[in-house]
């Protein structure tokens, strides 16, 4: 089955905010493979003059994923969790992640293409910070591979 | 900045990845599709082999930039298209080697374009990696 182009523009209800905390900070870096004092030395990001350790760009999927999985579970927008492949991923940073953040992911269905009997599905989360500031936004392009391919 | 080039290699860097790698990386992420750690189940799905998870390849391959630029909190944006998988093999594993090349550079944001080349097994594994950096000293 192919995913249904009417959830293009089609925008999901906030995610239920992720506590980021420094222990999954710093487990999230060492698993990326960071030598990044700031990820991992709390002394070093209070000096460089953050509250806490900074999250690798990256880990912001984490919050992201909350939001894919609220597009999974949409059986109006059918798209197969099996026969899903990630096309691409981008992250566009006002501030980096920091532990003790309270962040909020909102999801919108950007596109919705046909190609070649795939279906390739832009999905766009903005994450924001407790006061409601803009921290990142996480783009992932979704490639949901049709029954024949 | 002033020295900084167009063209200017920044960073290079072979990372070893195995199937421990790929285990810790589902715990930390959260994300525990089978086919990062099952063999039967890659199979199953017709995969060549256990595949590092693509945002494992793109987080890890960031880090000599993270590095060179001085840490996570001077990355603007980054992005990358995953073209192909990274078959890890249980004993042998699987070797990333990344070269950070300076693609543009933006002396009134103060910022450099970073494009990754991102290899494993000899072939490209990451298309268009792009990371915006505020530049050393910026």
């Amino acid at each position: 089955m192919a995913v249904n182009p009417a959830v293009e523009g089609r925008s999901y209800p906030p995610t239920e905010p992720y506590l980021v905390g420094r222990e999954k900070v710093r487990e999230f870096a060492r698993a990326v493979f960071s030598a990044d004092p700031l990820s991992l030395d709390p002394a070093a990001a209070r000096e460089a003059g953050f509250a806490d350790v900074v999250a690798p760009p990256t880990f912001a999927v984490v919050v992201q994923e909350h939001t894919l999985a609220q597009l999974l579970a949409d059986e109006e927008a059918g798209v197969d969790f099996t026969r899903v492949v990630h096309g691409d991923q981008r992250f566009s940073f006002t501030r980096p992640i920091v532990a003790g953040d309270e962040l909020t992911a909102t999801l919108t269905i950007t596109g919705v293409k046909s190609l070649g009997g795939n279906s390739m599905v832009t999905a766009e989360s903005v994450i924001r910070d407790g006061a409601g500031e803009h921290v990142v936004t996480a783009v992932s392009t979704l490639v949901v591979r049709g029954e024949d391919s | 900045m002033t020295e900084l080039a167009v063209g200017d290699v920044v960073a290079e860097r072979t990372i070893p990845l195995t199937r421990d790698s790929l285990v810790r990386y589902a715990g930390a992420s959260g994300d525990f599709n089978p086919i990062h750690y099952r063999d039967d189940v890659a199979e199953q799905v017709g995969l060549p082999g256990v595949l590092a998870h693509g945002m494992l390849t793109m987080g890890a391959a960031v880090q000599p930039v993270v590095d060179w630029a001085g840490g996570a909190s001077r990355v603007r944006d980054y992005q990358v298209r995953f073209t192909r998988p990274v078959v890890v093999d249980p004993v042998e594993g699987a070797t990333l080697e990344v070269t950070a090349k300076v693609g543009a550079l933006d002396t009134e944001a103060g910022t450099a374009r970073i494009d990754l080349t991102v290899r494993a097994a000899g072939a490209t594994v990451l298309g268009k990696a792009q990371v915006v950096v505020l530049v050393p000293g910026a």
